[in-house]
């Protein structure tokens, strides 16, 4: 054989999957069943005390999900993954392995509005704390460390505007203070940008969006790169103290540089429940075979749409990373050179009543709360994802009245353009 | 050729993994909670032939094994060392191994564990060394067997998964991202040492 690493493509097709051992399956079957028989008492004792590797029940580990999990790993150059039922559980179960009561997580101001409710007020009913940083000043993020911080969490291309996030600078903070950087690349996807690469110790995904990428099937995905000491002071028991429930054993000396992806399963998942659905992990595989393809397209489009609409009478401003003058351009250019992303927002002259007309006119686009589908996607954050916010947050985090986000699919982009001027134009 | 110990090549690792056939644990637990009781019994049941090495269990047994005292103690030629002590008790461990007659082909320190003198030593006098490393992770991995906890294997392959035996036991013949493949499949299963 060769001695050559495959390519990005050669890992999305291939990447964890292999014909089925018993009937030569080449697609992976989708294992739709709650449990596995044990093959003896010693065998069924070995999986409980973690001494074995195997299948026991869906809510701890499934074949079909496995499969998922290594080809995601392999895409973001992690270590180890662990697929779950939403991006939601996802950032759930990594805090739940980093945070006691009294803790707290420096956050990015800028993310997706959901993350933001759940930092804010359910985790909050953890006794989990959040600062926010401005991901524009990296100062923030040093001037908001405490002993008490145990994370800093940010997104690589954040929503709402696609804005493009100086990774290496905030790891660079991250490794100073001592604490794990997570980085959600739910709008990148490692087609994109790698967070490992630069400095990220877990990567989260929503793979509900680019990675499924087809709007029909929700999930999860934690990334462990491998890179994180666990053990080095007492900031992390739940990695480095003795586990009650496994009989004293200790994460990370059992596990090395996959423990935390361990911990997020036997600890977090096993013992908070938000498992996957193996069929939802069969058809976010699916999609996963032609990330490539789809992302290049989905960020073709974008670059073509973005531009139509900075030309636009009717439109006052377009935040699109790939757009020369955009303040995010350079980088842009350093982190995510194959393209800018599928998402981001623009401004209407006319205001907030212009954002509901247009949501109201568009015939292509499809007014949602999602992005990351192969369909167009338009929606109007002041009004929906970011309803919750007060007016300032709301300007603070991208989403201000007369702001208008899209997702752009992966349709032809004339139609797309089409669709946009007639709404403009009504 | 100068190793890397920094990252070896799935090759390497997998060579070693095929072609010893008996290994002595310095350090191994009777513990059942312990790393050291984790990866003796899966390599034991593995078909590897374990020969624990304890001072303070001698008396005692492992999965049947009775413990030794040292590795003078074993009395037979052994393929490989596995010495699941602290970095700084390495040295000791691998000076013994190289009065022993014949040598042991293969001085592997557990994760966490690495003393590049104690390496050097061994190398110079033509023996194979990997360090912070675990021969249970690593057989897992290359086998594929591990990905059943959604750990990158670093491998792939297009035949189909042969049928594990005992569950859970895969065979090492696959395809490594860093290249490489490697004939010798299921020794484990040919060489049964476990009882069905």
């Amino acid at each position: 054989m060769t001695d050559r690493l495959p390519g990005f493509s050669t890992l999305a097709v291939h990447a964890g999957a292999q014909p089925d051992p018993t009937t030569g399956a080449r697609a992976t079957p989708i294992y739709q069943t709650t449990s596995f028989v044990f093959n003896d008492a010693d065998h069924a004792a070995s999986l409980f005390g973690l001494q074995a590797f195997g299948n026991i029940y869906t809510r701890i580990g499934n074949p079909t999900n496995a499969v998922l999990e290594e080809r995601v790993a392999a895409l973001e150059g992690g270590t180890a993954a662990l697929a779950v039922a939403s991006g939601h559980a996802a950032q759930l179960v990594v805090l739940q392995q980093l945070l006691k009561p009294g803790d707290e997580i420096i956050a990015a101001r800028k993310l997706y509005g959901g993350s933001i409710n759940q930092f804010t007020h359910a985790f909050k009913a953890f006794g989990w704390n959040v600062a926010w940083a401005d991901p524009d000043e990296i100062e923030s993020f040093e001037g908001a460390v405490t002993p008490h911080t145990k994370a800093i969490f940010i997104e690589s291309i954040a929503n709402p505007a696609g804005s493009i996030t100086d990774i290496e600078a905030i790891a660079a903070v991250a490794r100073k203070a001592g604490v794990p950087l997570i980085v959600d690349n739910t709008l990148a996807s490692p087609y994109l940008i790698k967070p490992i690469d630069h400095g990220a110790d877990i990567v989260v995904h929503s793979l509900t969006k680019f990675l499924g990428g087809h709007g029909n099937s929700l999930g999860g995905i934690i990334v462990d790169a491998g890179t994180f000491d666990w053990s080095k002071d007492n900031k992390y028991p739940m990695l480095s103290e003795p586990r009650p429930e496994y009989h004293g054993i200790r994460i990370q000396e059992t596990f090395g540089n996959f423990a935390f992806a361990i911990a997020c399963r036997v600890l977090g998942l096993r013992d908070l429940g938000p498992a996957l659905s193996p069929f939802n992990a069969f058809m976010i595989l699916t999609g996963i075979e032609t990330l490539p393809l789809r992302m290049q397209k989905h960020c073709d489009n974008a670059k073509a749409v973005a531009e139509f609409l900075s030309t636009h009478p009717a439109v006052s401003a377009v935040n699109y990373a790939g757009l020369p003058g955009d303040r995010y351009n350079a980088l842009q250019r350093k982190y995510a050179p194959k393209g800018a992303g599928a998402v981001f927002t623009f401004s209407l002259k006319g205001g907030y009543d212009a954002g509901v007309n247009l949501v109201s006119n568009l015939k292509l686009f499809s007014h949602l709360a999602n992005v990351g589908d192969t369909r167009s996607l338009v929606i109007h954050p002041a009004s929906t994802t970011h309803s919750q916010l007060d007016d300032a947050a709301k300007v603070k985090s991208g989403a201000a009245p007369e702001v208008v986000r899209l997702s752009i699919g992966i349709e032809d982009k004339e139609d797309l353009i089409a669709d946009l001027d007639q709404a403009l134009r009504a | 050729m100068q190793m890397n110990h920094d990252a070896y090549d799935d090759n390497y690792i997998r060579s070693i993994l095929n072609n010893v056939k008996s290994i002595a644990m310095v350090g191994a637990s009777p513990v059942n909670v312990r790393p050291s009781y984790f990866a003796f019994k899966y390599l034991a049941q593995r078909g590897y032939d374990m020969i624990p090495v304890n001072p303070g269990h001698v008396g005692k047994e492992l999965m049947g094994k009775p413990f030794v005292a040292s590795l003078a103690d074993i009395g037979r030629p052994i393929d490989m060392i596995d010495i699941f002590r602290n970095s700084s008790h390495i040295m000791p461990v691998v000076e013994e191994a190289l009065k022993l007659s014949p040598p042991p082909k293969v001085i592997w320190m557990q994760l966490g564990a690495r003393d590049d003198a104690a390496a050097e030593k061994a190398e110079a006098a033509g023996l194979k060394v990997v360090m912070n490393r675990c021969p249970k992770i690593e057989y897992g991995r290359l086998s594929s067997e591990i990905s059943w906890m959604g750990v990158n294997s670093r491998t792939l392959s297009s035949k189909r998964a042969p049928i594990p035996t005992q569950g859970m036991r895969l065979s090492l013949n696959r395809t490594s991202f860093s290249g490489g493949q490697t004939a010798a499949s299921d020794r484990a299963a040919k060489n049964k040492t476990e009882t069905p």
